[in-house]
């Protein structure tokens, strides 16, 4: 077989609805556009722990405080999980680890704004676990294997990040003025940032076009965005909070909300690498990396020490 | 695949789910030693009791077959449809 007959193949595969597995043949655009879209998300996950450590040491109650470091803790397996599933398409995870910390790999815009106040834990677990909900859960249906499993693993662990968040939302809406008011503003500057987690508008992603045909993706952005806000609007509603969003309404004839515009501009721009945060995370993320290496260099020594050593080929 | 000093090892992950249950393969960690790779293996995929027991191998010393050994490998078996219960004929009589 040529390669010509192998990508008809691998396409009536993907038709078929077959899953994809390491070993089988692949078209090289398609192994690159899942190292790409894979790395990229294990990097958030990565990323992910930093604005929520923040608050930590700050969790006014120790019942908050195991809850937010388990959650953190998740995040990092989660990036173990997807990490795992890119190195199986032929790249190790210290290129992995290389293509970012040089700048080189992105991360989701999101975790370039900073975390300001305790409401803010609760912004994130609703609103930026609940976007990434809605998108793994249709990953985890994605044509590659490793990937798709990746996803079930994590949607399951999801669930506790989302509710966790809506309930310390919950709870402040029902607490002081100040702390309405806190979990308002918070909903405030969280809300747009998290719609631009699922991408740029269907007419701006240049990159879709092959993952919806190789079903990698099955939905495009706009239509997981309308998804995720069709189910959020209401639970705000619930506990009292204001979607900031004047022109957000209810169409009856659509059976979905619709919704003012989003400022793509600022999106790009948070990419571009000008968010509020970029720099310091690019700079926590080299310093975790550079400060554990004597400790990954001194188990090695032990290791060797102890001989009979696995070496990776 | 690049290589340096401080790469650390891969192992697989095999958890067993309770009491009686055969081990799966949950996915793999990075460690630099057993006892490392037994930690790991614990914190990534057993933080909700999805394990009773782990066994960490080393990713090299697993032996895998190919996806184009799918056929004539594993077709020995395609001819021997005697090796099932449903094959024989057992009129009447109830098992």
């Amino acid at each position: 077989m040529d390669d010509q007959q192998r990508e008809l193949h691998f396409n009536e595969r993907i038709a078929r609805g077959e899953v994809i597995e390491p070993k089988d043949w692949m078209p090289e655009r398609y192994r690159k556009q899942l190292i790409r879209m894979m790395s990229q998300h294990a990097h958030s996950e990565v990323v992910g722990m930093l604005p929520e450590g923040n608050w930590i040491t700050r969790a006014p109650s120790l019942r908050r405080k195991a809850v937010l470091l388990a959650k953190v803790q998740d995040e990092a397996g989660h990036g173990l999980y997807i990490y795992s599933g890119v190195e199986t398409l032929g790249i190790s995870r210290e290129e992995l680890y290389n293509e970012f910390l040089e700048g080189r790999a992105k991360y989701s815009s999101i975790f370039n704004y900073p975390t300001l106040t305790w409401a803010d834990m609760g912004a994130i677990g609703w609103l930026v676990d609940g976007a990434a909900i809605v998108n793994q859960t249709v990953l985890a249906k994605g044509s590659y294997g490793p990937y798709a499993r990746a996803m079930v693993r994590i949607c399951k662990e999801e669930n506790f990040h989302h509710k966790q968040g809506y309930e310390i939302l919950a709870t402040l809406m029902k607490g002081t003025k100040e702390q309405q008011e806190m979990a308002q503003d918070s909903i405030n500057r969280f809300w747009w940032p998290s719609l631009m987690m699922f991408g740029p508008p269907d007419k701006e992603s240049p990159n879709s076009a092959d993952l919806l045909r190789w079903k990698v993706k099955l939905y495009s952005n706009d239509e997981l965005r309308q998804r995720f806000i069709d189910r959020t609007v209401p639970q705000a509603e619930n506990i009292g909070l204001k979607i900031p969003d004047p022109l957000l309404k209810w169409n009856a004839e659509k059976d979905h909300y619709d919704h003012g515009d989003i400022n793509w501009e600022e999106f790009y721009n948070v990419i571009k690498g000008n968010g509020i945060c970029n720099k310091e995370r690019m700079k926590a993320r080299r310093e975790a990396h550079e400060n554990g290496a004597w400790v990954r260099e001194a188990a090695l020594a032990y290791a060797r020490k102890q001989e009979k050593v696995p070496m990776e080929a | 695949m690049s290589n340096t000093e401080n790469n650390l090892p891969l192992w697989e992950v095999f958890t067993q789910k309770k009491q009686g249950a055969p081990y799966e393969h949950a996915g793999n960690v990075h460690a630099a030693d057993k006892e490392m790779a037994l930690q790991n293996a614990r914190d990534v995929y057993s933080r909700r009791n999805e394990a009773i027991g782990l066994w960490v191998v080393p990713t090299d010393a697993i032996v895998a077959s190919t996806p184009e050994d799918m056929g004539p490998f594993f077709d020995p078996a395609n001819d021997k449809a005697y090796r099932h219960p449903n094959f024989f004929k057992t009129p009447g009589a109830k098992f």
